[in-house]
């Protein structure tokens, strides 16, 4: 059931993907405008560069997941494969792994903004492409939950960041420190129980959400 | 052969201040054809997408197949497939695709799609993404979707809406071969005439009520008197 979940998610995500061209375009912006803000300062850019990136994100990760429920509820679709039946917690899993993915290439696609724009560049590759993994799976899981709540209301543009953003706060402040010890260095060894706490926000964030579900969707 | 049946008793649902259903009860037996006849806001969509478990009622209980709508929901969900106002469909995925996802869901596998596509006439834009449909196609898809499902009841919404004179035909053929096979189906519909034809059973509602209900020849006859 999960794998017709993502694979159903993974084709709606591919048929509308000339949406993540403009997010990520909203997401480079967005970084070009912090640096605006900042001014012509260099080291200042670079030690607030992290902090940036994943506002950056953030931002723009309420466009997706708000997109994302957007085909669910133009013909109630959702309300379709829950009749078929189809378990909720699968449903939920599948949107919130291809939420996920597609969070986590807008953050690999800004990387290479933030270096140009900030001068903040790193050789641990690997170790801030598993940050920005783990930071987006503790964006996309609640963000997907938030998201299937606020589908049906009016104002949800509005709401879906009003409700999703104090709770993620954990999760974004270790994803940002995190990364910035990658990228302006870590001698104390200090970014691994960062990512440790990620990691931790993550999993009740996911275990939590999934069980959740099937009361926001269902009436 | 079919043994299940449909039961209301006292179901009333509420949308704010304003009961959609009030005191609605009947029994459906099984391998039947229920015309579920009103006027727009009388109730029939919403009793029947209280049956289909979409929503719950405020008050009263109904089963199907013996299983609790509110209770019993992923068994009665098992035995049913509803054709709603709403078609269902992903705008941005071919007819083809999805009735795929269908299938997938349901575990089942994709070779009959073709097959179920050709049986509504789509097999020619099978290919083609559900936003370039027009209504009356949209509503054939839905058709193909609730035959994918062989389900032992169906519940069907306006069945005959948007469609074009083929496409009546197309619905009678449906309910025929269905109720050939011993579904037990409910068909809301402003089509009294034809509705009427291929029922064994309906039921009229009014602001919410059951006005009248008896065998489908004598419909007409309260239609009249309406």
């Amino acid at each position: 059931m999960l794998t017709a979940a993502l694979r159903k998610e993974l084709l709606l995500q591919w048929r509308t993907r000339s949406q993540l061209m403009a997010v990520f375009v909203f997401g480079a912006t967005t970084l070009l405008l912090f640096s605006f803000g900042i001014g012509p300062n260099a080291e200042m850019l670079r030690t607030f560069s992290s902090g940036f990136l994943w506002l950056g994100l953030l931002l723009s990760s309420t466009l997706t997941l708000s997109e994302s429920f957007h085909a669910e509820m133009e013909n109630r679709a959702l309300e379709g494969l829950l009749l078929l039946p189809s378990d909720p917690r699968a449903l939920y899993y599948g949107k919130a792994i291809a939420n996920w993915l597609q969070l986590t290439l807008l953050g690999c696609a800004l990387v290479p903004v933030m270096v140009v724009l900030y001068d903040a560049g790193t050789t641990e590759l690997l170790k801030l492409l598993a940050i920005i993994l783990l930071g987006t799976a503790g964006l996309s899981a609640p963000g997907t939950l938030y998201a299937a709540m606020t589908a049906q209301v009016r104002a949800k543009q509005t709401l879906l960041p009003l409700l999703l953003f104090p709770l993620i706060v954990p999760a974004l402040l270790a994803s940002v420190k995190a990364t910035s010890l990658t990228i302006l260095g870590d001698p104390m060894h200090q970014s691994r129980s960062w990512i440790a706490l990620l990691a931790a926000f993550d999993l009740i964030y996911w275990s939590l959400c999934g069980l959740l579900y099937g009361r926001v969707v269902e009436e | 052969m079919n043994d299940v049946a449909i039961d209301a008793e006292r179901l009333a649902r509420r949308y704010g201040r304003r009961w959609a259903l009030r005191d609605v009860s009947f029994h459906v037996p099984p391998a039947t054809v229920m015309m579920v006849a009103g006027r727009n806001g009388a109730g029939k969509s919403t009793l029947l997408r209280v049956l289909s478990t979409a929503i719950r009622p405020d008050a009263g209980k109904a089963s199907i197949g013996g299983f609790d709508v509110v209770r019993d929901r992923e068994d009665v969900r098992k035995l049913t497939a509803m054709l709603s106002h709403q078609n269902y469909l992903y705008e941005s995925l071919t007819a083809k695709e999805n009735l795929q996802v269908a299938a997938d869901h349901l575990g089942k596998r994709r070779n009959g799609v073709g097959e179920l596509l050709a049986q509504v006439a789509l097999d020619g834009r099978a290919d083609d993404v559900v936003s370039t449909f027009s209504a009356g196609m949209r509503k054939r898809l839905s058709f193909a979707r609730v035959l994918l499902q062989e389900p032992r009841v169906v519940l069907l919404d306006e069945p005959y809406g948007a469609l074009d004179p083929p496409g009546f035909d197309l619905v009678d053929q449906v309910i025929r071969d269905l109720k050939s096979r011993g579904t037990t189906i409910l068909v809301a519909t402003h089509q009294w005439d034809r509705a009427a034809r291929l029922s064994d059973m309906a039921l009229v509602l009014e602001a919410g009520s059951v006005v009248w209900q008896g065998a489908a020849g004598e419909v007409m006859a309260h239609e009249v008197k309406a």
